[in-house]
């Protein structure tokens, strides 16, 4: 099974993206930061991470400009899952190495379609 | 509704559109009637049918299109689009070169997302930037479905099934808290309402065919005719997409599956070994 590193700091997110992410076969961790995420990530890198962007000591992108420069840092693709729903944020995550976006609020539908997206599904 | 009534509604909808009405589907009709119920006050399915059986055309019409109103997304059943990109675009650009003209029908077209879909692919191309004309038609049953196509504005959730974020930013324009297309890409669009049990005449040289996940709702009798008058349509070498659980094995001899090709059918065994290979 392949496994998803779900960062966010809403704790509800998290519980409904895993329960979605496993029922789609997936296993999941969750992170409540960009900084738990990273030591998550230096322990295990998941095949995929869904990011949060507005996230306390470390935010989302920061964190992906970091995960990006780790060994093996390029390998999990990176989803953002944000309420920043504009052209400008979109933008900036995929220059900083974001694979794909999603603007919150979410359902299962667009969660799959986004990993068909990224060959994950 | 009373099973008098369904069958009332069932033949109705049949002789003006040929659906076919099974009453395994009732709940998913009174659904879907309930905003017809609305729209023209009526307080119940039986009070709604008893006007319908007074030759209400306006009810009848608003009823019909409601019942064939499908649910669409883009680039759904990707297969086909990679298909579509990888052997028969390619094909037909080659064979076009000199009139270097492509026509391409989506028939059954709803909220305009497959035709869209097919706009992004052409620009991905960027084939009117090389002199080509291209023109893409759509059409639907439904007025209401054709004026939402027209207007090419998506809510946060259309726009993220099946759109890549890429995709979305070259495309779109936030437009609130909806996404509109962009201009180009709408204006390759022509939409028309129209029903397919009607005469195709003004659809002719079709290069292209999407016939998407709408035969399923017509009787053997119907598919054959409809396949048979988009057979007459679609020039020699052009293509017949249909949705990815749809077959016309058993229905239409005009057709020839392609092979390593799910869902694209070719009018000749010659043909259909070119997209093939």
């Amino acid at each position: 099974m392949k496994n998803c590193l779900v960062v966010d700091d809403s704790r509800v997110i998290r519980k409904v993206a895993c329960r979605i992410l496993q029922d789609l076969h997936f296993d999941t961790a969750e992170a409540e930061d960009g900084i738990t995420a990273l030591q998550s990530c230096r322990q295990r890198m998941p095949e995929l991470i869904l990011l949060d962007w507005n996230m306390p000591n470390m935010n989302g992108i920061e964190f992906l400009k970091t995960l990006r420069k780790e060994r093996n840092g390029t390998n999990p693709v990176v989803v953002f899952c944000t309420t920043e729903n504009d052209v400008a944020h979109i933008t900036e995550a995929l220059n900083a190495g974001a694979n794909e976006y999603i603007m919150k609020p979410f359902d299962r539908e667009i969660i799959e379609a986004k990993l068909a997206e990224v060959g994950l599904m | 509704m009373t099973p008098d009534d369904f069958s009332f509604l069932a033949q109705m909808v049949r002789r003006r559109a040929g659906l076919v009405l099974t009453v395994q589907k009732a709940h998913l009709i009174e659904s879907r009637l309930s905003t017809v119920l609305r729209r023209f006050g009526f307080r119940s399915a039986d009070a709604l049918v008893k006007d319908l059986r007074h030759g209400r055309e306006t009810l009848a019409r608003a009823v019909t299109e409601v019942l064939t109103t499908n649910e669409s997304s883009f680039f759904r059943d990707r297969a086909a689009f990679d298909a579509l990109r990888d052997r028969v675009l390619p094909r037909l650009i080659e064979a076009r070169a000199e009139t270097k003209r492509l026509r391409i029908w989506s028939a059954a077209c709803a909220a305009g997302q497959e035709v869209y879909s097919i706009a992004m692919l052409l620009d991905d191309l960027k084939l009117q930037a090389q002199g080509w004309h291209i023109d893409l038609i759509a059409t639907d049953l439904s007025a209401e479905m054709i004026a939402r196509a027209e207007e090419g504005v998506y809510s946060h959730f259309e726009v993220q099934r099946g759109l890549a974020i890429r995709r979305l930013v070259a495309h779109f324009t936030q437009d609130g808290g909806s996404w509109r297309i962009h201009e180009n890409l709408r204006r390759m669009v022509s939409f028309h309402q129209f029903n397919l049990l009607d005469s195709y005449g003004w659809l002719d040289d079709l290069d292209v065919v999407f016939c998407r996940n709408v035969l399923i709702y017509f009787d053997q009798k119907t598919k054959t005719q409809v396949l048979d008058k988009i057979a007459e349509m679609l020039l020699p070498d052009g293509a017949l997409v249909l949705g990815n659980s749809e077959a016309v094995t058993g229905v239409s001899t005009a057709f020839v599956p392609v092979d390593r090709a799910p869902s694209i059918y070719a009018k000749t065994k010659a043909v259909a070994q070119r997209l093939a290979s």
